[in-house]
């Protein structure tokens, strides 16, 4: 088109209008291809809960249970394991368990339903390693002479004490997460369904 | 040339510019005379990207990305790659050249990028050459990330679970974005595929496209040179730069050269050293993925590991949101800062050779503090590592911040009217 000629303002508005509603049709194409990447419904389906006996725990010990493709670890606590959560109380970041990162039914000072048992998802809240146990106290477990026990993740050296709650100034943000659950004999815990909705 | 492949030649000519573009890139595209040693690694990493691509080619025939067990308890994935080793004919070369090219496509690559660091070769008028190198290295990035999943070895897997959790980091959109690149809430068979298909396709696509407007953008300007000079500047009476020669064939002849050394040296490693001493081909990675079990130590492979040091040496919330936020925002700002490198410097000279002791003395803590932040990063955390590396990512970042100041005050030797040469 030249630039004397009059421009023709109707077929321009036409060109427009085809041009918007052509390019609406090309966005709305990308739906179904974004949709295709979020979990389909296989993945969805596959969080069915999961039966853990500790039965054979002997106190001290920790097993490692698989739920939702995740870790989750059940941690039979000695007494000693438990005092040594009075001493960690002023080195870590959420004591008290303020943030949402267990149910209800686990907030309070051990972070579990039975003292005894602790039940966490055995991934650290930073970027998702598992961190690795390190029960032994003091120099022992290589963590310095004044290690209370604990958990230690490998990937980036958060620290967390024996409930979970993660030390202060760590690269991990919030304490590990606490499974809903819940008790169906004295020694068998099922993991991922607390009779609660 | 005979008269009849003249035709043939003519015929073509009258359909697609062949003999223009050979004209244009390699006969009658005029480099300055002085190219040193440093310029061998742009053709170095043009054959790396060759011998990557070859070499996955074949990889993809015999390799299945197949997360869920065979029937003796091991991932199909994992068994395929252990089946290309020991059981395909010549499976265990293709695959090693593969694994060890991704390592030498990063050393020519870092080498390449510190020569025009050298050589000021991101300045006006090469910002765009720049911008398209910074991207070729984060499509690069991506790519070796994504194809270290496929081996689902113990590092593939908690690699993956870690980066890929670094998404999560961003607000409001992270977990959910963090769920996209898995697709499933947890690394799975999902992710397996999905990285499969974009190391084999599309980001290789990426790339290709990317070295082609890097290329197509420095044959519109020209190279640059150890003496940080333009030979446009300087023409002969036919328009030739005075301190030009052809590429083709001064420069392919060199560049040959330079492919025959950089063969020696990767064969050796290929053949003698293929794992690198656990940093090409980390240890861990023969044990099968296990998603209950991280490694006592996990460590990204070495070409990561002054970014991830970054990522690590951040430790204290700010503005209320936590450290890994803004441990994952440094390590991605480490990256991208480079391609702002044509508008922080503001020196009179291009090349290093005329920059003042400001700018060298610069350049040399940020060589160190790379290396050092490389170090760390493949060693455990301890206080003492982490005090070091939060010095050294902060040095990382004065390098970048304050060249718009201390590239300014510095003082330069005057640059000569032609290139030096000897």
């Amino acid at each position: 088109m030249s630039v004397d000629q009059k421009m023709d303002s109707g077929r321009r508005t036409l060109l427009l209008a085809t041009s918007a509603v052509g390019g609406a049709a090309a966005v709305a194409t990308a739906v179904p291809f974004v949709a295709s990447l979020t979990p389909s419904e296989r993945a969805k389906a596959a969080g069915a809960p999961v039966e853990v006996d500790v039965g054979k725990l002997a106190p001290g010990e920790m097993m490692t249970a698989e739920w939702r493709g995740k870790p989750v670890w059940v941690l039979r606590r000695t007494p000693e394991m438990l005092a040594s959560l009075e001493k960690t109380d002023d080195k870590v970041t959420d004591p008290a368990s303020e943030e949402p990162q267990q149910p209800d039914y686990a907030k309070n000072k051990h972070r579990s339903i039975n003292p005894e048992y602790l039940v966490a998802v055995g991934i650290c809240t930073h970027l998702g390693c598992s961190p690795s146990e390190k029960f032994k106290i003091g120099a022992e477990s290589g963590m310095g002479s004044d290690w209370p026990g604990g958990f230690f993740c490998p990937c980036h050296g958060s620290l967390f004490d024996l409930a979970g709650r993660v030390y202060k100034s760590m690269p991990a943000p919030t304490n590990l997460e606490i499974p809903p659950h819940q008790y169906l004999a004295d020694t068998t815990i099922l993991v991922g369904d607390d009779g609660k909705a | 040339m005979t008269t009849k492949s003249q035709a043939v030649l003519n015929w073509i000519d009258e359909r697609f510019p062949l003999t223009s573009s050979i004209k244009g890139h390699l006969t009658e595209y005029y480099a300055p005379k002085n190219f040193n040693f440093w310029y061998f690694f742009g053709s170095l990493a043009l054959l790396a990207l060759v011998i990557q691509i070859l070499t996955g080619i074949f990889l993809v025939m015999h390799y299945k990305p197949d997360a869920s067990l065979n029937a003796a308890g091991v991932p199909v994935a994992f068994a395929s790659v252990e089946y290309i080793m020991r059981e395909v004919p010549g499976g265990w070369l293709i695959r090693y050249l593969h694994s060890t090219g991704a390592s030498a496509f990063f050393i020519v690559v870092y080498l390449h990028m510190f020569r025009g660091l050298l050589y000021g070769s991101y300045r006006k008028p090469r910002e765009l050459i720049w911008i398209f190198g910074t991207l070729i290295f984060l499509a690069l990035m991506a790519e070796a990330f994504m194809g270290y999943l496929l081996p689902w070895g113990q590092m593939s897997f908690w690699g993956a679970q870690v980066i890929v959790n670094l998404f999560s980091a961003i607000p409001l959109i992270g977990p959910d974005l963090s769920l996209i690149i898995r697709g499933d809430f947890v690394v799975s068979d999902a992710t397996l595929n999905r990285f499969f298909s974009f190391h084999v396709i599309a980001v290789p696509l990426v790339l290709i496209g990317l070295v082609a407007a890097h290329i197509i953008a420095l044959h519109e300007v020209g190279s640059n040179n150890p003496d940080g000079v333009e030979i446009k500047k300087k023409k002969d009476a036919n328009g030739i730069p005075l301190d030009g020669i052809p590429f083709h064939p001064y420069y392919t002849v060199k560049d040959i050269v330079g492919v025959v050394v950089f063969l020696f040296f990767f064969s050796a490693v290929v053949f003698f050293a293929p794992e690198g001493g656990g940093y090409f081909l980390e240890y861990n990675n023969f044990i099968p993925a296990d998603p209950l079990k991280t490694p006592p130590h996990i460590a990204p492979v070495w070409y990561f590991t002054p970014f991830y040091s970054i990522l690590r040496a951040v430790t204290y919330p700010l503005f209320g949101l936590d450290a890994k936020f803004w441990g994952v925002v440094a390590m991605g700002a480490s990256v991208v800062i480079i391609a702002f490198l044509p508008w922080l410097d503001r020196s009179p000279v291009k090349s290093m050779r005329y920059k003042g002791p400001i700018f060298k003395f610069a350049v040399f803590v940020f060589v160190i503090c790379f290396f050092v932040l490389g170090y760390l990063g493949v060693l455990p955390v301890s206080p003492g590592r982490t005090l070091v590396s939060q010095i050294c990512s902060v040095l990382y970042f004065a390098f970048f911040l304050l060249m718009p100041w201390y590239s300014k005050i510095d003082k330069c030797k005057a640059e000569p009217e032609r290139v030096n040469f000897k």
